[in-house]
């Protein structure tokens, strides 16, 4: 009768049985901020009047945002993070570390069935391991630092089933561009997503990822997703025990979707809306002055891979940054030889870092400029002047597209081509 | 007064991550607020402005220093056809109104008409052109936080949370 979001916000709030509309209670299994967030959280906390956090070794913070620091007044961010998280005896993973939403779960911190809470919007990405892992504002999560609890009323689950297997160079990203183009930015607002069917159990932990991590762009509250083999090898290797939860097979859907991967080609979306989603082929050939290809949305060693087997002997013709998510994607890409093929094709590779994506540093963009960026998020001037447009697209779009200066079908550099 | 604003106004759009990186004093950024979508419309959120707009309100990223730098800004209420969850949630947490209206009723309200919103009766009037239109109701416990000015003030005041005792 449950979804999975019933079932975890139930047992998560002592409950017997929850269902949608309901107000809960739960008590939360992680919470997290980073260097865009944290502070605000600090000073909620100092607003609160509560100067302990409830469990040191369940609330963590990150310098990833803007790091390493590209002013002394973020530095002085960072100065007030490291001194809050020493203070309290919690965890701060710093300069160099990486993304909050690779790291978290690299870790260990995240447990299907879980509850974790982030003092960041793509919080969502968690459900990639079962969780229910939902973004907050500052003052929420520093109510759940400091008291290790959070009310949610429980959502409507919308059921979205994905069968078939993808093309070469067809990502796990085009999936989700595909249903954002379909449900549209504000579709699934206050609503939990369950994706399903063959094409999502076949999937990597780097894809499934992908698509976690994109639900809140169509304003969805959570994106708890049913394990797959590869997640629970992924988890059995970083945490000791763990229960996962299954929908129960007369769940109550809101809505349910179909879509065919088979039919899927890549995809971009257009500015300056996420939703403005388009073929690759209908913008083909529109020059662009940068590619990103890093971020939590897409920055992960199947990405990095990706791009380097497409650029692999060739050079790029226009600026184009590649950021690992984690040093432990970092590394593992040095030891594969990615950045090695992707430095020798021209690419400039960053450490471990949001970098661009949200406009803070490393490879901002000027007047009228054009990216193309494996994030998540085109709006008017989020990566830099105002008058910059952003395409979002998978890695494989990202790479043809640096690799030929202009928007690029990279179906033209698979297997089957 | 109204300040008129469409659909998908996404929190960037608000206060862009450029600059909510360069201070922390939320009264400093009320400068930069809209700056990417109208950088005149900073000079008409005055005190007791009210914000109308349509879909999604608030989408995108979760920083707080959007709801909180308009009401710095002096934003006294913001009305939409519907708002993103976590700027939702995060207004309450800082004792913002933001409610909720048909597309109809807020396609009728016009720019820089007088307009007012009332939690207490559950209203929201536009004495310029008479009309009125029923709020959709805040559930009780975020209506209290709202009435203290936010969860801070309310913990500060009951030293307790509403929730301690049953949501409803």
């Amino acid at each position: 009768m449950s979804t999975i979001v019933e079932k975890i916000l139930a047992k998560s709030s002592g409950k017997k049985k929850v269902s949608a509309g309901d107000f809960v209670v739960s008590n939360v299994d992680v919470v997290f901020a980073h260097d865009g967030t944290a502070l605000l959280a600090i000073e909620s906390m100092e607003e609160l009047g509560i100067n302990k956090v409830f469990d040191q070794k369940k609330v963590v913070f990150f310098i990833d945002h803007a790091a390493p620091s590209p002013s002394p007044q973020i530095s002085n961010i960072h100065l007030s993070l490291r001194k809050f998280a020493k203070q309290q005896g919690m965890r701060l993973f710093d300069v160099g570390s990486g993304i909050c939403h690779q790291v978290l779960p690299e870790e260990g911190y995240v447990k299907p069935g879980g509850i974790v809470i982030g003092a960041d919007s793509h919080s969502v990405t968690h459900g990639a391991f079962n969780a229910f892992a939902t973004g907050v504002g500052s003052t929420d999560a520093a109510l759940a630092m400091a008291t290790g609890k959070l009310w949610f009323k429980v959502p409507e689950t919308v059921k979205i089933t994905v069968d078939a297997k993808l093309g070469d160079m067809v990502m796990s990203k085009d999936i989700v561009l595909q249903v954002l183009g379909t449900v549209k930015a504000d579709g699934l607002t206050y609503e939990a997503v369950e994706y399903h069917g063959s094409c999502i159990d076949d999937l990597s932990v780097d894809s499934r990822m992908t698509i976690a991590n994109m639900a809140v762009e169509m304003g969805a509250k959570a994106c708890p997703m049913e394990l797959n083999q590869q997640t629970e090898s992924w988890l059995k290797a970083r945490i000791d025990s763990f229960e996962a939860v299954k929908a129960d097979k007369d769940a109550k859907y809101s809505e349910e979707l179909h879509f065919d991967a088979g039919k899927l080609e890549p995809m971009v979306a257009a500015p300056s809306n996420v939703d403005n989603v388009k073929n690759v082929r209908e913008v083909e050939g529109l020059e662009v002055d940068q590619v990103f290809i890093g971020s939590c949305t897409n920055g992960r060693i199947e990405d990095i891979r990706t791009a380097a087997r497409i650029l692999e002997r060739k050079h790029v013709k226009v600026r184009c940054i590649v950021i690992p998510a984690s040093r432990k994607i970092y590394m593992e890409a040095l030891k594969a030889g990615y950045l090695e093929k992707l430095v020798s094709a021209g690419c400039t590779v960053g450490p471990p870092t949001c970098g661009p994506c949200i406009g803070a540093h490393m490879g901002l963009l000027g007047e009228e400029e054009v990216a193309v960026s494996t994030s998540n998020r085109n709006f008017t001037g989020r990566m830099g002047a105002s008058t910059s447009k952003i395409f979002l697209a998978s890695p494989a779009t990202a790479a043809a597209t640096a690799l030929e200066g202009k928007i690029a079908d990279p179906r033209k550099y698979g297997d089957i081509a | 007064m109204c300040v008129k604003l469409g659909d998908h106004i996404n929190t960037d759009l608000i206060i862009s991550g450029k600059y909510k990186y360069r201070t922390q004093v939320i009264s400093e950024l009320t400068k930069f607020v809209f700056e990417d979508l109208d950088p005149k419309l900073k000079d008409r959120l005055a005190v007791g402005s009210i914000i109308v707009a349509g879909k999604n309100f608030g989408c995108g990223s979760s920083r707080e220093q959007a709801p909180r730098v308009l009401k710095a800004a002096g934003v006294k209420a913001i009305v939409a056809e519907s708002f993103a969850r976590i700027f939702f949630r995060n207004s309450v947490n800082i004792g913002l109104p933001t409610v909720v209206a048909t597309p109809k009723f807020i396609s009728n309200v016009k720019d820089g008409d007088t307009i007012s919103v009332d939690l207490v009766e559950g209203k929201i009037v536009d004495s310029e052109r008479k009309l009125i239109t029923d709020i959709k109701p805040y559930p009780q416990f975020m209506l209290e936080i709202i009435k203290e000015g936010g969860i801070s003030d309310y913990y500060r005041k009951y030293k307790m949370f509403p929730w301690d005792k049953e949501l409803h």
